[in-house]
């Protein structure tokens, strides 16, 4: 069997997480050595999940830890205070 | 990260949880700093906006603390954190929606097809590119830009990198619909980003050959 170009975009998504069957990945990769095209897709998806992950995509804004720790502290500091909570020292 | 690090970063949490939950609650900044980052790029993800995606990241923090007695250790505790993050944002979602008079249902088809972007090469961006501002802000927006039910199966498997499975679970959705629609979800971005990206690739021999 061959598969048409359309097919194979079909398997992508797959084929990257690695979970398709044998013998369709098999296939897949018989028509990628033959298909300029699809070999682009792939490798340009590939390589924008890649970038996607990358923790420098979404950044903290400035003070963001500061400003997290003080409301933790605050909390904190109430539950320390219930009656009910003793704190360990 | 490797295995035994992984292991050993459960563990250590295991020990921190317990330690917090006997009263050393000053313990509990210690435990969230690893995903300081994570919980808000999942927030940022969901509410486009930072102040917001702040807040959803603060609350997520406190629901956290607040019901640490609650988290049995199933989970891995990051995983749970996201979750708690993930609801709070779609409430939030939710609520914005409610006043706007619109559906986040609108765009939650799966029919019709999805094609990649043609390119007859593709020349590897390195992940150095993404130091360039203009590039982060094409990626955030591509993201961003997808609808909810594709975005949020994108967010948790490749960026969160969790797994099929825990996807499914955390979606309440069938292991089946986690898989078409992070395929629908992964060529949206490629077909958005593809020419973007290309285009916006410095091609280094060009520049160089000046000199």
């Amino acid at each position: 069997m061959v598969l048409e170009c359309k097919h194979v975009w079909n398997y992508i998504s797959e084929f990257l997480d690695d979970s398709l069957p044998r013998e369709t990945k098999e296939l897949v990769q018989k028509h990628l050595e033959n298909c300029e095209i699809c070999s682009a897709i792939l490798d340009s998806t590939r390589n924008i999940l890649i970038l996607t992950a990358d923790d420098r995509v979404f950044e903290l804004p400035a003070g963001y830890g500061e400003r997290l720790h003080a409301r933790l502290a605050r909390e904190i500091h109430s539950a320390n205070r219930r009656p009910e909570n003793p704190t360990r020292d | 990260m490797s295995i035994a690090d992984a292991r050993s970063l459960e563990r250590n949490e295991a020990q921190m949880i317990a330690a917090i939950l006997t009263g050393d609650r000053e313990l509990y900044h210690r435990l969230i700093q690893p995903y300081e980052l994570r919980v808000y790029r999942m927030a940022l993800s969901f509410v486009k906006d930072e102040t917001e995606a702040e807040d959803v990241a603060q609350e997520a923090f406190l629901m956290a603390f607040r019901n640490l007695a609650n988290f049995r250790g199933e989970s891995k505790f990051g995983t749970w954190l996201i979750s708690i993050t993930l609801n709070e944002a779609r409430r939030r979602l939710r609520r914005r929606s409610a006043v706007r008079m619109e559906s986040l249902d609108d765009s939650l088809e799966e029919g019709g097809k999805v094609s990649p972007a043609l390119l007859r090469d593709w020349r590897e961006i390195p992940s150095e590119a993404l130091e360039r501002r203009e590039v982060r802000a094409l990626l955030q927006k591509a993201i961003e830009g997808l609808s909810p039910i594709y975005r949020e199966v994108l967010v948790l498997r490749d960026i969160e990198e969790l797994s099929i499975e825990e996807t499914s679970g955390m979606l309440a959705i069938s292991i089946s619909s986690v898989k078409v629609r992070l395929h629908r979800a992964r060529i949206m971005l490629q077909k958005e980003l593809a020419p973007k990206l290309k285009l916006a690739s410095p091609k280094k021999r060009r520049w160089l050959s000046w000199y």
